[in-house]
Formats: C-alpha cells, structure tokens, sequence
C-alpha cells in the first residue's frame, strides 16, 4: 500500500527499546481515513456545515413557528419578530427555510439510500454473474446514461406525476448508475482476487462472498459517491420543485420558495435571498464533505 | 477514425433505440388513459365515452401495444417523431421552432466559459498563490454553489428589472422576455439588437461551466509543468512563452476536453433552468412545459433529440483526443 510510505505525518522511526505495550493502538481504515479528513481545512468546514444543517433540521421544528400559519402580515422585512420576515401569504420565511432544510435533507437521505441500494445490488449481481447478466444490464445502464440528468427526471416526472414520493422515486431512478458502474468494476477486479479463492475453497457461498468478502473491499468509491450524491439530490429536487413539476405547494421546498419569490422581487428579495443562500450552503457542505471523503479514503475516478 | 466513427455511431444509435423503447412503454403502458385525461378537462368532469373513443382513435391508442411500438419505431425511422397530444402540432415542427434557440445559447455559453474557465485556470497555474489565484479559485468554489436557476433568477431581477424600474444607463440594461428581433448572421451571430437579449441567459449558462473548467485547468497545468519533458524544454533554454505554449498547454487540455464533453449533460441541466427563468422560447423549456402537461409524444421525441446531441458532442470530444494528443489512435481498439 503506497500510502503506508506516503503518509504526510510519518510515524517516527520505532524505538529499540520500545516494549510492545509502547506500539499505539492499531489503525483501522476508518481511523486512518478520518486522520486525514480532520487535516483538510475545506472537508472540516463542510462537515460543520452538514451538521449545523442536521442540527437545525431536528431541533429547528421545536423553536420556530407553524410554517403554514399565515396570520402574520404580508411580506415584513426581516426584523420586528419574523428574523428573516414573513412571504407574500404573511408565513414566517424562517420557519419555512427551517422546514424547508429539514425536506430536503430528507429526500436528500431517502434518495441516496435507495440509489445506493440499488447500485450496489445492481452493481455486484453484474460483476459477479458476467457473462450476458452483465451485459443486458451494464447496456440498459448505457442507455438511461446517454440522456442528461434532468431529461431524463423531467420524463419520469411525466409518468410519476408530482409530490414528495413522485420526486424521490424519480431522483432514485435516474441517480444509481454510477454507482453500479463502481460497484461492477470493483467486483470484476475481486473475484480474481486470492481471498475470494480462500473463501469459494473452504465453501462459503455467493452470496456470502459478495457481501462479506468483496462488499467491503469495494465500499470506498460508494462512500465518496453517495455524499456527493446527497448534494445532488438536494439541488435536483430544488431544481423540479422550482420548475413546477416537483413537491406540490404548499409544502415548504426551498425550491418552490425562491420560484414563489419570482414575482415580488423589488418588494421583497428577502424572499430569494434566505432560501438561496440556505440551498447554497446545504450543496456547499455535501460538495465539500464528498471531496474531502474522495482525498482521504484515497479513491480515484469516480 | 473510420472504424472509431462507425462503433460510436452504432453505440449511438442503440442508445437511442434503448432510450426510445424504455420510455415507450414507461409512457403508454401507464394506467392513467392520457384520452380520458383530456376528455375530462384534467379530472374536472366526467369523460363523453364517444369523445374519448375519438380522441384514442386520433392519437393512435386504440391498438394494441405492440402495434403501436412498432408503428412508433417505424415512424422514427422515417422522421416523424409522432404528434403532440396537447396543439396536435407534429413533434418534428416543435423541434425545428425549439432547437435552433438552444443550440445558439450552448454555442455561445461554451464559447464563453471555455474563453475565460481555460485562460483563468491558466492564469491561476502560471502566478500560483498570487491574489489572482485565490480570487479565481474562491470565486469557482462559490459559483459552483450557487444553484443556476438562483443565478439565473437573481440577474434577471438586477439587470432586467431593477435597472428598467431606476433609469440605469442603458448598457446595464437587458430585456428578459424571449429572444426579440430573431435576426441572426451566419446562423449564430446576432445582429439587429438580438444581441442584448441573449447577453443574460449566455452569462448565467457560462458560470457554470467557466467555474468547473477554471479548476480543472489550473489543475491540469499545474500537474503538466511538473512533469520531465516540461523541465528539458526549460534546460535547453526554450523562453517561458514557449514553453507554455508548445509543451505544457496542449498537454493539459485533454482533461479539461473531456470536462467540456461530459460536462455538457450539465449544460443541458442548465439551458432547462435558464431557458425557463428567461422564458426562452428553445428545446428546455419546451421539455418543462410538456412534462407539465403530460404530453407524452413531445417529452420522447424532445427527450431523443437532446440524447442524440449529446451523444454526438461526446464523440466530438473524443475525436479531439487524437489531435492533443498525438498517441491517441482512434481505431485501435
């Protein structure tokens, strides 16, 4: 392993002396890869992001007001009890930025489980079997690549329809491939591998090699992927919700706020600017976190 | 090259066979009857059954599926991508109208961000750690945050709206509403004042790109000076110009090449947002607003027509390799 030499802070040259008690604990891969995560000033500072943005997504609910109350005055600057002010219907526009992070970190979350779930299973059957298995499905995965992201999500929205279900499941279709492209590659390089062999001898079965033996040798690039991938979510569903055809009004969509905002601009840019800058610093901090991953667990190419 | 062409052009074409029969039956197999749909104004009263016979009867779904498949692929094959179920408009007609707008606008925004993304990268590699640097590297980390459609939205409000309402001089001034005088030279250059109506839509497409190309350029330059070639031509007293131009640039637009091909799937993202915030009459928005209406035929025909674009961008992108990189023989594999 090249990082063994590679390392920016060298372990110094062990003491003659040194009983066995002196050796520092062993290093696993997560301890190693968090080392190095910690030094990389950007990663930290989107990982604060991250979890300032969980923190007010769980506790915000309790402390802010009901984002559809619209008793309050119409289109308030922010101040004089409403911090970020109140939208055109008088709601109070940090509630609803409150609930708004909460949603999308949600169809973040569900979005990016379910296209991981369906990479890898689709990933490791294709890598495993060859043969035609991997070649009708690494084909249809050509396919559905060859069309642009968004295309391809406004054509499922025209099957699926709208709401916060319709959009997860159409994120979820469109957003696996490249996952199961690594998950492929990294089971085609195992199977080769002597420990498979070890393990096929003694009589283990398939599906206990791919899930005990290989996953786990292959579940790097997938990290790297599915923080990036979280952030993608978020800012494709605030892409749908903007263009109308996402999550259905009145729920509280950062997208559907900034399209909402269209029409009162010069009264009011209060109403573009908070949930601008709220989507901004969610994709900031999944962007970064994801980098940072991708450096420290050392992947390349995905 | 001829056998490289021939193996993507198939490769393209069963992309394109794949994606139109996936959609196919993802659109007409639904349960919802799109004859019914529009028979009852939406779900808002109840259908004439003889309205509806009609209506099937006019679209072609009265048949089977299978038939209907086949009609469709043998149509395809003839150009006719079939006919809207909302104006009865032929998709082809809507294509013609739509994709001239979005190939200007991508033409332009590539032009742009390729300009300005590869020689601010550049610039960055060359004076590294200099205020130019930091200045380009932050404003492509904060730029890639910023979701187009904001950026899109925020410069409409400032130089189309805000600037007409408070009498700014005139050259801060853009008209946000469609494309205007549709006068173009040779195709592509605007004339005539068409100019000023696509200077918004162009910056805010550009951004995009001109951030990623940034970062990958100053990257890919700084990893080229550092190679041995690059330290020989410096030994045998070649000036820094030179240097630059023959040994170090041609080596580093490769990376960046393949970001121009794959990024234009991002591109095509963004021309959706743009097109809809600057209400462009091009291919984006048309997609939007068909989805919006369940049209299916125009979604799959337009949804067709972008992955054939895309498709041939990227088989451009891959023929460029050979001409940076002199090793690269198309073919051989």
């Amino acid at each position: 392993m090249s990082d063994l030499i590679l390392t920016p802070n060298p372990v110094p040259p062990p003491d003659v002396n040194a009983s066995l008690a002196d050796v520092g604990p062993s290093r696993s891969l997560a301890s190693d890869a968090w080392r190095r995560f910690k030094r990389n000033k950007l990663a930290m500072f989107g990982l604060v992001l991250v979890v300032f943005l969980a923190v007010v997504s769980l506790a915000g609910p309790f402390l802010v007001q009901d984002p559809l109350d619209t008793s309050g005055l119409a289109k308030q600057s922010p101040g004089n009890g409403h911090l970020m002010g109140t939208d055109s219907l008088g709601r109070d526009v940090m509630s609803r930025i409150v609930y708004g992070i909460r949603l999308s970190l949600f169809i973040g979350i569900v979005v990016t489980l379910i296209e991981t779930f369906i990479g890898i299973l689709v990933g490791a059957v294709a890598g495993w079997r060859r043969g035609w298995v991997d070649s009708v499905l690494m084909r249809f995965v050509d396919v559905l690549l060859g069309i642009p992201y968004l295309v391809l999500a406004l054509a499922m929205v025209t099957i699926i329809g709208k709401g916060v279900a319709a959009v997860i499941l159409t994120l979820a279709v469109t957003a696996w491939l490249q996952t199961a492209r690594n998950v492929r590659a990294g089971f085609l390089q195992a199977r080769e591998t002597e420990y498979v062999e070890a393990a096929k001898a003694v009589g283990v079965s398939s599906k206990r090699i791919m899930a005990r033996h290989i996953l786990p040798n292959v579940f790097q690039p997938v990290v790297v992927l599915a923080a990036v991938g979280v952030g993608s979510a978020i800012l494709a569903e605030a892409a749908l919700s903007f263009l109308g055809v996402g999550v259905k009004k009145p729920a509280p969509s950062l997208g559907l706020m900034i399209s909402e905002s269209q029409s009162s601009f010069s009264s009011a840019p209060h109403l573009l600017i908070f949930p601008g800058l709220a989507i901004a610093m969610t994709v900031l901090g999944f962007l970064l976190v994801g980098d940072g991953l991708r450096d420290a667990l050392d992947v390349k190419d995905t | 090259m001829g056998s490289f062409l021939l193996r993507r052009s198939l490769q393209l074409i069963f992309v394109l066979w794949g994606g139109a029969t996936l959609l196919f039956f993802l659109f007409y197999a639904l349960p919802t009857n799109p004859a019914e749909q529009f028979a009852s104004g939406g779900g808002n009263r109840a259908p004439d059954p003889q309205v509806v016979a009609n209506l099937e009867h006019q679209m072609g779904i009265d048949k089977p599926l299978s038939e209907q498949y086949v009609n469709y692929m043998t149509d395809l094959l003839h150009g006719d991508l079939g006919t809207s179920y909302v104006t009865r408009e032929p998709v082809s007609d809507i294509v013609a109208e739509t994709l001239p707008h979005s190939l200007r606008l991508a033409f332009w925004a590539i032009l742009v961000e390729s300009a300005i993304g590869i020689s601010a990268g550049a610039l960055s590699a060359r004076k590294r750690n200099s205020a130019g640097d930091w200045v380009t590297t932050i404003t492509a980390v904060v730029l890639s945050a910023i979701p187009v459609f904001v950026l899109a939205y925020l410069i409409k409000q400032v130089t189309g709206v805000y600037a007409f309402q408070h009498d700014w001089p005139e050259w801060v001034r853009f008209p946000t509403l469609g494309y205007g005088p549709d006068e173009y030279a040779l195709g592509v250059v605007p004339i005539n004042g068409t100019w000023r109506y696509l200077v918004q839509p162009v910056f805010v497409l550009a951004s995009v790109g001109t951030a990623i190309l940034a970062r990958i350029t100053r990257t890919s330059m700084l990893e080229t000076m550092r190679l041995d070639h690059v330290r020989t031509a410096r030994a045998k007293g070649l000036t820094e110009k030179r240097v630059m131009r023959k040994h170090v640039r041609r080596n580093a637009m490769i990376p960046v090449v393949t970001v121009i091909g794959i990024d234009f799937g991002t591109l095509v993202g963004a021309a959706i947002l743009t097109e809809t915030v600057f209400n462009l009459p091009g291919l984006g928005s048309q997609i939007v607003n068909s989805a919006k209406a369940f049209d299916a035929p125009v979604v799959l025909g337009l949804t067709l027509i972008v992955t054939l674009v895309y498709g041939l961008a990227s088989m451009a992108v891959d023929i460029s390799y050979a001409y940076f990189d002199p090793r690269v023989k198309l073919g051989d594999d």
